[in-house]
């Protein structure tokens, strides 16, 4: 029987909740020696690759090919070793694509393994890019900085990948990293422009739809929507508590449908008013609707980040989210109930999930 | 023969590493190389790019803290510290 396996990075290690229905789930975890775990995948084959970071022992990726029994890890190439002085700090992000893992990294750069994560090579640290000039001075960067938040490979060819430089921009390339392009037309910044406006743009969570030229973008002001594939940008945010938030997550067969967690700007950056509640809108950000049914309701002080929230592929889709204060919260019916699969974790750093075999 | 004491986390991460070794190098960046030879990636664990030992990764040659340069003379004690910090 295929089974659901959700796959929760947190600060102290890997966590797998298990569950053949999406009803009962088994923990399990601490997994890869409890270090920092800022993203963590499953890809076709069924194998799972967490990118860990240690404050001792650097930056490595685990990999695990019987979900999660046992485990290597490995960080051969995964350095700046002669270019130009950067220093690989963490590694924050991960995609598979075309036969390839991608990893991501501050300093900002892509990193890719043909060998299933035995060996890794460097792709880009984006030079030419506009802003590169500035990204990797630490002055510049706010304190947890991820670099490469997130790579987003195309399916059409290994050559095209989009990614986010945090507190910067989303970039293509075309030419598998060789060039890259801004893609922030139309989006806003609520503070001095840098030399080149292109970019300059605090891009938190890029959401594909089900239609490849729709898109969804939680920002750091405001919620945004693409419909020529992510290349300008619509502002949607009206109707939602708040301009800021990190998760996001679209609808696996509706371009219209598409979910978000706005939270407090500023230092709290939890929920507002102390309550949980994911929002959705039915009409592409023209409207929006509070979900709270067996969402905490009071006193509920949490935060989401910007891989926390994730659906399955089945039809019958599952939405789940994971927050700051280490609670997993489950949906299937479209968000409209909630249930909370786990409490006590530690804090949660991404959420995602598979169906395996 | 100098004897390198490990950190108790680095074990869990190579198969049958001891918490302490004998290492025959001239200095600390060869102790961790030799190291590095008989468990592919523990180098990884201990130095950053330059090569620089990592922020949070100490080592005391016979009780002085040293560098990666640090000379290491034969039957001494080479420290690999997990600087005391975290939570």
């Amino acid at each position: 029987m295929p089974k659901t396996v959700l796959l929760v990075g947190t600060r102290k290690g890997l966590f797998l909740l298990e569950s053949d229905d999406r009803r009962d789930w088994n923990l399990r975890g601490p997994l890869c020696e409890s270090w920092p775990i800022y993203n963590a995948i499953i890809d076709e084959s069924g194998t799972i690759y967490a990118a860990a970071a240690s404050e001792w022992l650097g930056s490595s990726v685990w990999r695990s090919s019987d979900l999660g029994e046992t485990w290597t890890q490995s960080s051969e190439g995964l350095n700046y070793e002669g270019v130009d002085g950067l220093k690989l700090n963490k590694i924050s992000s991960l995609a598979t694509g075309h036969g390839k893992l991608y990893v991501g990294a501050e300093s900002v750069g892509l990193f890719e393994s043909t060998d299933e994560g035995k060996t890794f090579s460097l792709v880009s640290t984006l030079d030419g890019a506009p802003g590169r000039e500035v990204w990797n001075d630490p002055a510049m960067q706010p304190p947890g900085h991820l670099g490469l938040s997130a790579i987003l490979p195309y399916p059409d060819s290994p050559d095209h990948i989009r990614v986010i430089v945090q507190g910067n921009s989303t970039f293509d390339t075309n030419d598998g990293g060789k060039t890259w392009e801004p893609r922030n037309k139309g989006l806003r910044r609520d503070w001095p422009p840098p030399p080149n406006e292109e970019v300059g743009f605090c891009v938190h969570k890029l959401a594909p739809s089900p239609d490849p030229e729709r898109w969804y973008q939680q920002n750091h002001v405001g919620m945004w929507r693409s419909d020529d594939g992510g290349t300008s940008w619509t502002e949607i945010t009206e109707g939602l508590p708040s301009e800021f938030g990190f998760a996001a997550a679209a609808h696996p067969q509706d371009r219209d449908t598409f979910y978000c967690i706005p939270l407090d700007p500023g230092h709290g950056r939890t929920m507002p008013d102390g309550q949980a509640a994911v929002w959705r809108t039915r009409d592409a950000g023209s409207s929006w609707q509070k979900l709270t049914n067996g969402l905490p309701d009071r006193d509920a002080y949490v935060g989401v980040l910007r891989d926390g929230m994730v659906r399955d592929d089945q039809d019958d889709f599952g939405l789940y989210f994971g927050t700051s204060t280490g609670q997993i919260f489950a949906s299937l019916d479209e968000g409209d109930s909630w249930t909370e699969l786990s409490d006590y974790l530690p804090p949660i750093q991404s959420v995602r999930v598979a169906t395996v075999a | 023969m100098a004897d390198v004491h490990l950190p108790s986390t680095l074990r869990p991460l190579f198969a049958d590493l001891p918490r302490h070794v004998d290492v025959d190098a001239p200095t600390v960046l060869d102790a961790i190389a030799e190291l590095d030879r008989r468990w592919p990636g523990l180098r990884d664990r201990l130095c950053q790019e330059g090569p620089s030992l990592r922020r949070h990764i100490h080592v005391y040659v016979d009780g002085e803290r040293g560098d990666l340069a640090t000379e290491v003379p034969p039957n001494a004690r080479l420290e690999v510290i997990a600087a005391i910090s975290g939570g």
